[in-house]
């Protein structure tokens, strides 16, 4: 680069500076909308527009119920008891389910993730029967199993387990080597790394496994009930296909749906309560 | 694994903290320690210094019993810590399991609240590692590393991360903490004053093996405009090949 001594300005110096405001008084003021408002506001407008739509005779009840009908059938099922128990069943079958499967991913995805030997063995089935739908295995767990509880809970347990094992695994294969050394220094022998490092560095991926084992149980729990059962919120909503009472299936469908966002829930506040160390962005 | 490894374990404080002879480390063809010896003797604060690249963090994974691959004779305190260049603390632990992680029987909170005051600390015992500052973080490391009660403390480049204030101020605190442990520290850096203002004996690594040993005989607090000072900064500045 060449200086030359007098240095010579190419713009004049600007009289006034382009600025952005990063904070002020005015975003602290109170009465701004809160955010379960907003987040209210969409979901109510639609069902709003589904009511108006039927009223006025643009949807057929035939094809579609009314939200006021849907309401008005969920009480009647509420109160003659079948909702309940439907629930009851339907419920049982993914905790049942649940169990087994978060049994099966755990203990494949620690041997698979913690040893060599348990990685060959473990890791290159699995990696192929992941690729396999679920859901086309119902006709081979029927010939197994029949038609009682056993396929539909090894159905759903199956549908948790790849999720389950798919991120466990990659967590503990993840963890930080600088960490395991460190740990090493520390004077922690193989279990205590296992317990102070490996395990809890593979939990969030563990959640994340979790959080969509649950979608992918709720999923195989539908097919499972809809395709043969004779109790459970599945067979309520085929029973109701057989008399075209769509209020009865939206019905189903509201309650897989409310289900669905409990379980998400309870992996929310899991993830709340043992991810608290964790520097992550949580959004605007 | 290679051959001729004795590796020992000394027992007793009369020996030295480390005493390594004819220490070779390959990579590959290449040795990038080759025929070392070094002995530190106990309660002696020595500063490695070298040009990036030379094996100063590969001999310190070595004498931390990381590396096991090598040949030579290498004997290392029973205790030892260790203090990176990054903390290294476990996020999901509070900063205070963290410093007593390791420690055998009960996690003690107690000893943890007393090491994490020692290093001004106090006031950070139930946080998680997230929230400290890259200041605080390096001195919960060194609290881990003091709360074993080593005989030998090996620090690798631990405050190369920060800024110049707080490297001075985090100088100080290990100065202090040495002469309260008497433990014997092994600190490679690559800041010359730094060396000099804490070492009573500094190393430059040269092709693979300790190429310059020079005792400090300087009066502590060291004072930088000691012409003393400034002379051994010189010397080292040399043998470091900056002019
Ligand atoms: N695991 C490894 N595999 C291959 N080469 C390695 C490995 N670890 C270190 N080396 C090589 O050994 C040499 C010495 O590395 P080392 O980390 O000990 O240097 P250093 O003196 O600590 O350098 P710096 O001051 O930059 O930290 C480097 O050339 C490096 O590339
Ligand atoms: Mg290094």
């Amino acid at each position: 680069m060449t200086t030359t001594p007098e240095r010579t300005r190419v713009q004049p110096p600007p009289s006034a500076v382009e600025t952005v405001t990063l904070a002020s008084e005015r975003d602290r003021r109170p009465g701004r909308v809160p955010r379960w408002v907003l987040k209210t506001i969409s979901p109510i407008a639609l069902i709003v527009l589904w009511q108006v739509l039927s009223s006025v005779g643009v949807l057929d009840t035939d094809t579609l119920a009314s939200p006021v009908t849907v309401a008005e059938t969920a009480a009647g099922m509420w109160q003659d008891g079948s909702l309940q128990s439907a629930v009851l069943t339907s419920v049982l079958r993914v905790l049942a389910g649940l169990a087994f499967g978060i049994v099966a991913a755990v203990v494949l995805a620690t041997l698979a993730g913690l040893f060599r030997r348990g990685e060959d063995i473990i890791d290159a089935p699995m990696q192929m029967l992941r690729t396999v739908p679920v859901i086309g295995l119902i006709p081979l767990l029927i010939i197994w199993f029949g038609i009682g509880e056993t396929p539909k809970i090894v159905l759903v347990g199956l549908a948790v387990t790849f999720p389950l094992y798919i991120n466990l695994y990659s967590g503990i294969r993840n963890t930080d080597s600088t960490l395991i050394e460190a740990s090493e220094t520390l004077g922690l022998g193989w279990f205590g790394q296992v317990r102070h490092v490996i395990l809890p560095s593979a939990m969030p991926q563990f959640l994340t496994g979790l959080r969509y084992a649950l979608g992918t149980a709720w999923l195989a729990l539908v097919f499972g009930e809809t395709i043969n059962a004779t109790s459970g919120i599945g067979y309520e909503m085929n029973k109701a296909r057989e008399f075209f009472a769509t209020d009865v299936i939206i019905v189903c469908l509201v309650l897989y749906a409310i289900l669905g966002l409990v379980a998400d829930m309870i992996v929310r506040g899991l993830e709340r309560g043992l991810l608290s160390w964790r520097p992550a962005f949580s959004g605007q | 694994m290679a051959t001729g490894v004795q590796r020992t374990v000394s027992d007793q404080r009369t020996v030295d903290a480390v005493s390594v002879r004819g220490l070779t480390r390959r990579f590959g063809d290449r040795a990038v320690i080759s025929d070392l010896d070094l002995d530190i003797e106990p309660g002696q604060f020595v500063a490695l210094l070298g040009a990036s690249g030379c094996g100063k963090s590969t001999l310190l994974r070595i004498l931390a019993d990381l590396d096991k691959d090598v040949s030579g004779e290498v004997t290392v305190a029973r205790r030892r810590a260790v203090g990176f260049q990054a903390p290294r603390l476990m996020p999901w632990k509070k900063v205070w399991h963290n410093v007593v992680l390791g420690l055998p029987g009960k996690p003690d909170r107690d000893r943890a609240v007393a090491a994490l005051t020692e290093v001004g600390l106090a006031h950070r015992v139930d946080v998680w590692p997230k929230v400290l500052s890259g200041g605080e973080a390096q001195r919960a490391a060194l609290a881990r590393a003091l709360v074993r009660e080593p005989d030998l403390l090996l620090l690798d480049e631990p405050f190369s991360a920060l800024d110049a204030l707080t490297r001075i101020t985090a100088r100080g605190l290990v100065d202090e903490l040495w002469q309260r442990h008497g433990c014997a520290v092994l600190l490679v850096t690559h800041d010359v004053e730094e060396a000099l203002a804490l070492a009573d004996r500094v190393l430059v690594m040269q092709d693979g093996r300790i190429g310059y040993d020079a005792p400090v005989d300087l009066d502590r607090p060291r004072d930088v405009t000691d012409p003393e000072f400034q002379r051994l900064r010189a010397e080292l500045l040399a043998r470091l090949g900056v002019h």
